[in-house]
C-alpha cells in the first residue's frame, strides 16, 4: 500500500511502485480527468501539479510520491484555477477537449508563478502541451484574459 | 456511398419505447423521405428514467420530459467540430427554446440517423450541418407545431392564437404552459405534413454569438471520452501487433506473460496478441514477456522509396478523366510557352491525441461497445463480425471523441476489442493502444504524385492546363462499390470542383495501390490536389509576369463567390502593400465542401530559417450557423494544414513505420504557431461544410510565399524535405 495526498485527501493505493501516477489516477482511483496521450512526457495531456509544479504524470512512478501533494483537474480550484477555467469558458477554448485538462493545469501553474506572462513566457510554459485540434490561439487569449481578471 | 449492408439496418420492433408509435412512425416516414433514408420504426436508447419523468419522444431527434427537460438525440459524433451545439441550434431555433436549455445525448445506431450525403451513419466529410440543415430544423418545427396544437386543444382556442416563448406555449390571452406538461398530449396528435421553416431574417439563435454547450465540462475534465468509460468488473487489454505492416500472428507462447501477477489471459486474435490484466499498466508491461512468431506477409519489402517508385510507375498510366474542357493536348502544342512540374505529398498519421481504445463486453445480453467513433454503424458491423454476436444484439455507445480527423472512420480497433471480449465472456474489457501502437498501426494519409503541364499564350494567358493525380484509393478498401470507372469521389475532390475557367484543360486520376492501408485524413484529397494545383497556378502566374491574385481573378469571371473571397483576402492581408525586405506573402484559393475560401500566408526570414507570421483566411460558408465555431474550425484546420505542410511525415523501412511517438512524428506546438486571422462572409442561402476547409490551402499558400521570399519553388511535402526549415 502506498499513501498518496491527492486534491487534499489522503488515499491508499495497492499497485506496484513503478506504476506511473497517470494509471494510478485513472485505473486505481477512477479519476479519468487526467488523460493518456503519449506515455513519454511529450504531449502534456497527463499534466498534474506536484507540490504546485506542473509535471507529466505518465512518467512519474508511484513509488516516488510519498509526502508529495498532488493536484489533478478534479481538484483544481483556488483563485488562479478558477480564473483560468472562467477564461476557458468565456473564450470557448476547447474543441475535442482531450488535451484541455493538461492545458488548464499548465496554464494555472504558469499564472501562479507569473501573474503577467508575456507571449514568450506562454510559449516557454505551454509548448510541452500539444493540442492536436489547434486551440493554441484561444489558449493564449484565455491565459491573457485570466491574467487580466486576476490582476483586476 | 452505400456504406453498409442493408442487413445492418434492421431494427428490433419489440424494443419500441412507450412513445406514441403511430405518430412517430408518421413523422419518421416524413423524415425518412427528407433524408432519403429507409422507412422504419425507431428504437430509442433505453434509459432509466424515474417513472414520473418518462420522456416523450417528439421525433427521432427531440425528446421532451414532463419536467421540461429537452434533449437533442445527436446523431453525429462530437470530436471538437461542435456538432453538439451547432446541431442543437438548428433544433432550438425552430422549437422555440434557448439552446442552453437543450441537453445533448449521443444517438445509438439507427437507420433514421443515416447521413444522406454519405449513405451511412457517419460523421465526416464536413457534412454534418449540410445534411442536418433541413432535417433538424424540420424536427424542431414539427415538435413545436404539435406542442402548440396540444395547448390549443386543451385551452379550446385556435392554434393561430398561440405562440411559443422559450419552452412555453403562450396564448394571446395570457395562458402559458411548459412544453414538458404538453408533451404527452402533443405526442398523441397527428404529425403535421408541410412545415414552414423560419425565414433567415427571423433567426434569433442561428448565426448569433453562442457558447459551446460542452465547454464547461471540457475545461474541467468532466467530458467522458471513450478512454474514460468504466463498467463494473472492468479489465484491461494491451495488444502486440506485427511490427511489419499487414503481418499476422503465426504463433504465440504466452506462458511467461500469464505468470505475471494480475494477468488474466493471453489471447491470439489473429491480427494481434492481447494481454488481458486487472490493470492497464500490468497488461502493457506484460506484453514484453510474450514470445510471438510473426507471419510478416507481403509488407516486409515496403519502404518509402518503393512507394515513391510505385507512384512514378502509376504516372505512366492514363487513369480516368475527372474533368475536361476544350482540347488541352492541342493547346499545349500551340502555346507560346509550356511548363511541366511534379508535385509530391507524404504519408501522414492522424495522431489523434486520444489513442485508439475501446471497451467491449460480450455476454448473455449480446455485445456492448463503448468507444469514440465517427462511424457507429461500422462499429456495430465489425463488432458483430468479430464477436460472433448477431448485429441486432450489438449496442454501440458512442462517447466524446478525443480527436477524429478521419482516423475514427475506421473501426479496426473496435473489432479487436470485440474479439478479445469474446475470449473473456462476461468481463468488460477496455483495450487501449499505446502511442507507439497508434502511430505504427494507422490507416495513413496516402502519399501522392501529381504530374502537371500547362501552356501560356504570348500575352501570358493560361490556355492549357493538365493535371494527373496518382495515389491510393481509400474508398476501394472501405466502401467497395463506390469507386466506379476508376473514379474515387474522394480522390477527385479538389480537382473536379476547380473554380478556374480554363479554355483547354484535362484532369486525370490514377488509382495506384501502395501496399499499405490508407485512410481518410482531414480534407482528404483536397489537400493533395490543392498543393499541386495552387502551387502550379502560382508558378504560371510568375512565369506570365502577373500578380498571383490578379492571375487567379482573371480565371474566376463565372465564380462571384470565389472572386469575392479572393478580393477580400487581398484587402485583409494588405496584399497590395509593399513588404520590407525579408518578408513575403503567398496566396491560394479554392472551393471545398460547398464553401469558398482564400488564404494568404505571410512569412519572414529568420536567420537560415523561416518564420510564419500570419495566415489570413477569408471563408464563405454560405450561412454560418455558429459563427464563432466556424472561426474555431478554420483555426483548427490551419493547424492540420501546418502539420501537412511543415515537418510531419511517416516513412517506412523494411515494412516498418520508422516513427513511434511525438519526438519523431512532429505535431505543431504553441511556440510554432503563426497568428491566424479569419474573416467569415456569408454569400449563400444555405450552410456549406467547415470542419475540413481550413486544411488544404495552408501548404500551397506557404510554399508560394517561400517562392516569393527566396525564389525557391517547393514541390514536395513536408517542406522540411525541401530543406525549408521553420522556426
Amino acid at each position: 500500500m502506498t499513501q498518496l495526498s491527492i486534491n487534499g485527501k489522503n488515499v491508499e493505493v495497492d499497485a506496484a511502485p513503478e506504476t506511473p501516477l497517470l494509471w494510478v489516477l485513472r485505473d486505481h482511483l477512477g479519476m479519468t480527468g487526467t488523460k493518456f496521450g503519449c506515455g513519454a512526457a511529450l504531449c502534456g495531456a497527463c499534466t498534474v501539479h506536484l507540490d504546485g509544479a506542473p509535471v507529466r504524470s505518465c512518467r512519474i512512478p508511484l513509488g516516488t510520491l510519498a509526502g508529495k501533494k498532488i493536484t489533478t483537474i478534479e481538484g483544481l480550484g483556488g483563485r488562479v484555477g478558477t480564473a483560468v477555467q472562467a477564461a476557458w469558458d468565456k473564450i470557448d477554448v476547447p474543441q475535442c477537449g482531450y488535451c484541455q485538462s493538461g492545458q488548464v493545469l499548465a496554464a494555472t501553474a504558469l499564472l501562479s508563478a507569473n501573474p503577467k506572462p508575456t507571449d514568450a513566457d506562454i510559449d516557454a510554459a505551454m509548448s510541452g502541451n500539444i493540442c492536436r485540434c489547434g486551440t493554441y490561439q484561444r489558449i493564449r487569449s484565455a491565459i491573457h484574459d485570466a491574467a487580466q481578471s486576476l490582476g483586476a | 456511398m452505400n456504406a453498409m449492408d442493408q442487413e445492418n439496418f434492421r431494427v428490433d420492433e419489440t424494443q419500441e419505447s412507450s412513445a406514441p408509435n403511430a405518430a412517430r412512425r408518421d413523422f419518421l416516414k416524413a423524415s425518412a423521405l427528407l433524408g432519403g433514408g429507409l422507412i422504419v420504426g425507431l428504437s430509442l436508447p433505453a434509459k432509466n428514467f424515474a417513472a414520473d419523468l418518462k420522456p416523450v419522444a417528439a421525433n427521432a431527434w427531440v425528446r421532451i420530459a414532463p419536467d421540461n427537460t429537452i434533449t437533442l438525440i445527436c446523431h453525429r459524433n462530437e470530436m471538437g467540430q461542435d456538432v453538439h451545439t451547432s446541431l442543437a441550434l438548428l433544433v432550438a431555433e425552430e422549437l422555440g427554446v434557448d439552446v442552453n436549455k437543450v441537453r445533448v445525448e449521443q444517438a445509438p445506431v439507427d437507420p433514421v440517423y443515416i447521413n444522406a450525403l454519405l449513405g451511412g451513419q457517419i460523421t465526416g466529410g464536413s457534412t454534418s450541418i449540410r445534411d442536418a440543415w433541413d432535417k433538424l430544423r424540420n424536427a424542431g418545427a414539427t415538435a413545436r407545431l404539435m406542442l402548440v396544437a396540444a395547448a390549443a386543444n386543451a385551452w379550446k382556442v385556435p392554434a393561430a392564437e398561440c405562440s411559443v416563448d422559450d419552452g412555453f406555449v403562450v396564448h394571446k390571452g395570457g395562458r402559458r404552459e411548459t412544453y414538458g406538461k404538453l408533451a404527452d398530449a402533443a405526442a398523441k396528435l397527428p404529425v403535421p405534413g408541410e412545415v414552414a421553416l423560419k425565414p433567415r431574417a427571423q433567426f434569433t439563435q442561428i448565426g448569433k454569438q453562442q457558447h459551446r454547450l460542452d465547454t464547461h465540462a471540457k475545461a474541467r475534465g468532466k467530458a467522458t471520452f471513450g478512454l474514460d468509460v468504466s463498467q463494473p468488473g472492468m479489465v484491461y487489454a494491451s495488444i502486440e501487433q506485427c511490427p511489419v505492416i499487414g503481418g499476422k500472428v503465426a504463433s504465440v507462447d504466452g506462458t511467461k506473460a500469464k505468470a505475471i501477477k494480475g494477468v488474466i489471459a493471453v489471447v491470439d486474435i489473429g491480427d494481434a496478441v492481447a494481454v488481458v490484466a486487472d490493470h492497464f499498466w500490468v497488461a502493457k508491461t506484460a506484453r514484453e514477456a510474450l514470445a510471438i512468431t510473426w507471419d510478416q506477409g507481403a509488407g516486409a519489402g515496403l519502404s518509402t522509396e518503393r512507394i515513391r517508385a510505385t507512384l512514378r510507375d502509376g504516372a505512366k498510366k492514363d487513369g480516368a478523366i475527372v474533368k475536361q474542357s476544350g482540347d488541352s493536348a492541342a493547346a499545349l502544342k500551340t502555346a507560346a510557352k509550356t511548363f511541366h512540374a511534379d508535385y509530391e505529398s507524404q504519408l501522414l498519421a492522424h495522431a489523434t491525441l486520444e489513442p485508439m481504445n475501446c471497451l467491449a463486453l460480450v455476454g448473455d445480453k449480446g455485445c456492448d461497445i463503448w468507444t469514440s467513433t465517427q462511424f457507429p454503424q461500422g462499429a456495430q458491423g465489425i463488432a458483430a463480425a468479430r464477436s460472433g454476436v448477431a448485429t441486432e444484439r450489438v449496442r454501440i455507445w458512442p462517447q466524446f471523441i478525443g480527436g477524429g480527423f478521419g482516423r475514427r472512420l475506421d473501426v479496426d480497433f473496435i473489432g479487436q476489442a470485440a474479439a478479445i471480449a469474446k475470449a473473456v465472456p462476461g468481463k468488460p474489457v477496455k483495450m487501449i493502444w499505446t502511442r507507439e501502437d497508434d502511430i505504427r498501426n494507422d490507416f495513413y494519409r496516402p502519399a501522392s504524385l501529381h504530374t502537371m503541364s500547362a501552356g501560356l499564350d504570348a500575352q501570358g494567358n493560361l490556355v492549357a492546363f493538365e493535371s494527373k493525380m496518382v495515389s491510393a484509393s481509400i474508398t476501394n478498401r472501405m466502401f467497395p462499390g463506390v469507386v466506379k470507372n476508376d473514379l474515387d469521389p474522394f480522390m477527385t475532390e479538389g480537382a473536379a470542383n476547380l473554380t478556374y475557367a480554363i479554355p483547354n484543360s484535362m484532369q486525370r486520376v490514377v488509382i495506384q495501390e501502395l501496399g499499405l492501408r490508407v485512410g481518410y485524413w482531414r480534407s482528404v484529397s483536397h489537400a493533395l490536389n490543392a498543393f499541386a494545383i495552387e502551387g502550379f497556378i502560382d508558378e504560371l502566374a510568375h512565369a506570365a509576369g502577373k500578380d498571383p491574385v490578379a492571375f487567379r481573378l482573371a480565371l474566376l469571371d463565372q465564380q462571384p463567390r470565389q472572386r469575392a473571397v479572393l478580393e477580400r483576402v487581398a484587402k485583409e492581408s494588405g496584399w497590395a502593400d509593399k513588404l520590407p525586405a525579408g518578408r513575403a506573402r503567398g496566396v491560394a484559393s479554392m472551393e471545398s465542401y460547398d464553401t469558398h475560401q482564400a488564404l494568404v500566408a505571410e512569412i519572414s526570414q529568420a536567420g537560415d530559417k523561416i518564420r510564419l507570421d500570419k495566415l489570413t483566411y477569408v471563408v464563405d460558408p454560405g450561412i454560418a450557423v455558429h459563427p464563432d465555431q466556424v472561426v474555431a474550425q478554420i483555426q483548427s484546420g490551419a493547424v492540420s494544414g501546418l502539420i501537412n505542410a511543415l515537418r510531419s511525415k511517416i516513412t517506412l523501412k523494411d515494412g516498418r513505420v520508422e516513427q513511434s511517438n511525438f519526438h519523431d512524428f512532429l505535431l505543431l506546438r504553441t511556440n510554432q504557431m503563426p497568428k491566424i486571422e479569419v474573416v467569415v462572409i456569408e454569400g449563400g442561402d444555405k450552410p456549406g461544410g467547415i470542419g475540413e476547409v481550413g486544411v488544404p490551402l495552408v501548404a500551397p499558400a506557404i510554399a508560394n510565399a517561400v517562392f516569393a521570399l527566396t525564389g525557391k519553388r517547393a514541390r514536395s511535402l513536408p517542406l522540411s524535405d525541401e530543406k525549408i526549415e521553420f522556426v
